[in-house]
């Protein structure tokens, strides 16, 4: 029942990063989902440190107050202070990480956090956090009510704001022209990125996440050119992901979370190799068997 | 004639820097009309004023007489080729599609109608057949003429295309040209930003000729003489005189005319 339960945590995170890492990798923010995955951690603390407690809402709230900072932050070092895009994430995600770090150190006492937790995650106690109803009956791991039910929330967004991320991610100054909000869409979505990073987090730790929203789409998007298909590859690749890397674990006797990141990475690999338009070794055999080419070339 | 477009002491400025400065021009209703001007000149910038996408220092833009937020719907923009990137996981029919995208019904679903205008926009342009492929499988010319087709599928009155013709090969240049002179038959208004001289004068029936500043609106032949070509290209030599040898092209038949009265 414990492998069930990991496994369950690892592929709602898996599909939750996963579909918003689509959206991100096609604006060229992949970095950006990086940095909101640090920063959110002073949110977190200040969250516990007002709230008293370990509540979710609060924590959300925390979060998604501080991914919005972190995408204000990086505009306004880029845009304003004109520094480079890739410094001004450097910078603002390094700063708020190390701020939160502080923060924990501090509070030591209060804060229920750990610093090594923060990075790697302990999706292995997944199942030990049990919600217990009043009348003490258990419902199962707290996390994967929590994951499952942001999962639901980011579905939403996807199904019926697919048509507003699609036109102000391929084309933000067209969508503007039409008179589409183009800043509402992109704080939509780095708020969901937020949110859904401070609830994985604490299951699985920033690397993973990290991992889960940049790999699978990116893995995706070698091997497909829709991007409805890329949606659902990647939910695919992500289930596949937490599935072969939990077993990996076992097998190794290792960090769980770290052996989902890495069966991502492998996955990746297989694609960069053998993706039919874009892959290493595919070219090469059609350069090799030139007849190929006639055939899918019409 | 009615004002399609008019502008009022329309000033922009980049980090301080002008862009544009006091421009005051109108144009006609269904006329094709090119904005001309050397590099850096300011030619994109006004289409981008013009549909608000950037906020001007001063002065104000007048559509069909009203603000843009009225009559937002009959305008239709066509961006530069290399505003998006061309690799993303998307078909000709769902760009073409993209036209019939609307801020207030965003998120319901799109009808039959919307669907068969896109098509018919992509039969227009002559890309239907290739309307299943990914955009990265196709030319630089049918790249554009997708965009052309995404803005036909707006259904608007007034078009503001940038530089439809940049990179363009001579099919797609030859299907951009007919498309828009059954556009002007239909009574639609086209802005269009050009680089080119050679062709310019052959395109079209208006001109507004920038350099930051103003340098003349109005028809072609009163537009595209020596002197203010001179004025708005100034001392870039190599144009000026391509200018020259222009002008004199326009004036051929005219010319002509006075070497048969000559004796030979």
């Amino acid at each position: 029942m414990n492998a069930f339960w990991i496994i369950l945590t690892g592929a709602l995170v898996a599909t939750s990063c996963g579909l918003l890492g689509t959206f991100l990798i096609l604006r060229k923010m992949a970095m950006v989902g990086d940095a909101i995955s640090h920063a959110v951690l002073p949110g977190i603390v200040i969250a516990y440190l007002l709230s008293e407690s370990r509540d979710v809402l609060p924590m959300l709230i925390g979060a998604a107050a501080l991914g919005v900072l972190t995408t204000f932050m990086i505009e306004f070092l880029y845009q304003k202070a004109r520094l480079q895009i890739d410094a001004s994430i450097g910078i603002t995600f390094t700063w708020l990480f190390a701020m939160g770090i502080i923060l924990i150190s501090l509070y030591a006492g209060q804060v229920d956090l750990d610093q090594d937790c923060v990075l790697y995650g302990e999706i292995a106690y997944v199942p030990l956090d049990l919600w217990i109803t009043e009348s003490g009956r258990s419902m199962g791991p707290r996390p994967v009510w929590i994951l499952g039910g942001v999962l639901l929330l980011i579905l939403l967004l996807i199904i019926v704001g697919y048509r507003g991320l699609k036109i102000t991610t391929f084309n933000p100054e067209y969508a503007a022209a039409v008179g589409i909000s183009t800043v509402f869409w992109h704080y939509l979505l780095m708020s969901a990125v937020s949110v859904t990073t401070v609830v994985a987090f604490e299951s699985v730790g920033a690397i993973l996440v990290v991992a889960f929203l940049i790999v699978p789409p990116a893995t995706a998007y070698l091997l497909t050119e829709k991007l409805q298909q890329m949606l659902l590859l990647t939910v695919g690749l992500g289930l596949l992901t937490a599935v072969s890397g939990y077993y990996l674990a076992v097998w190794i006797d290792g960090s769980v979370a770290g052996a989902m990141a890495v069966t991502s990475g492998v996955f990746l690999l297989l694609a960069v190799l053998f993706s039919p338009s874009t892959g290493v070794l595919t070219q090469r055999f059609r350069s090799r068997y030139p007849l190929r080419v006639t055939e899918t070339g019409k | 004639m009615k004002t399609a477009i008019e502008t009022h002491n329309l000033t922009v400025a980049y980090n301080r820097r002008p862009v544009l400065w006091d421009i005051d021009f109108q144009v006609p209703e269904g006329q094709l009309i090119g904005v001309l001007g050397p590099n850096g000149s300011g030619k994109t910038t006004l289409l981008k004023s013009v549909m608000g996408l950037v906020q001007p220092s001063s002065g104000y833009v007048r559509l069909f007489g009203q603000s843009l937020d009225e009559v937002r719907s009959r305008i239709s923009y066509v961006p530069q080729r290399e505003s998006v990137d061309w690799n993303f996981p998307i078909s000709v029919r769902e760009v073409a599609l993209m036209g019939r995208y609307r801020k207030d019904k965003l998120l319901g679903r799109l009808s039959r109608e919307d669907h068969r205008l896109a098509d018919e926009a992509l039969e227009k342009v002559g890309m239907l057949p290739f309307a299943d492929r990914q955009i990265a499988q196709l030319s630089g010319g049918q790249q554009q003429r997708v965009f052309v087709a995404r803005a036909l599928a707006q259904q608007a009155d007034l078009y503001l295309m940038d530089e439809p013709f940049a990179g363009v090969d001579a099919a797609s240049e030859e299907a951009i040209l007919t498309l828009l002179q059954d556009m002007k038959q239909a009574g639609k208004t086209v802005l269009i930003v050009h680089h080119d001289l050679h062709t310019a004068h052959q395109f079209f029936d208006w001109m507004v000729l920038l350099n930051t500043r103003l340098i003349k609106c109005g028809p072609t032949p009163a537009v595209f003489t020596t002197e203010y070509l001179r004025q708005a290209y100034g001392g870039q030599l190599t144009i000026l005189s391509q200018v020259a040898d222009l002008v004199k092209a326009r004036d051929f038949p005219v010319r002509e005319r006075s070497f048969k009265d000559q004796p030979k």
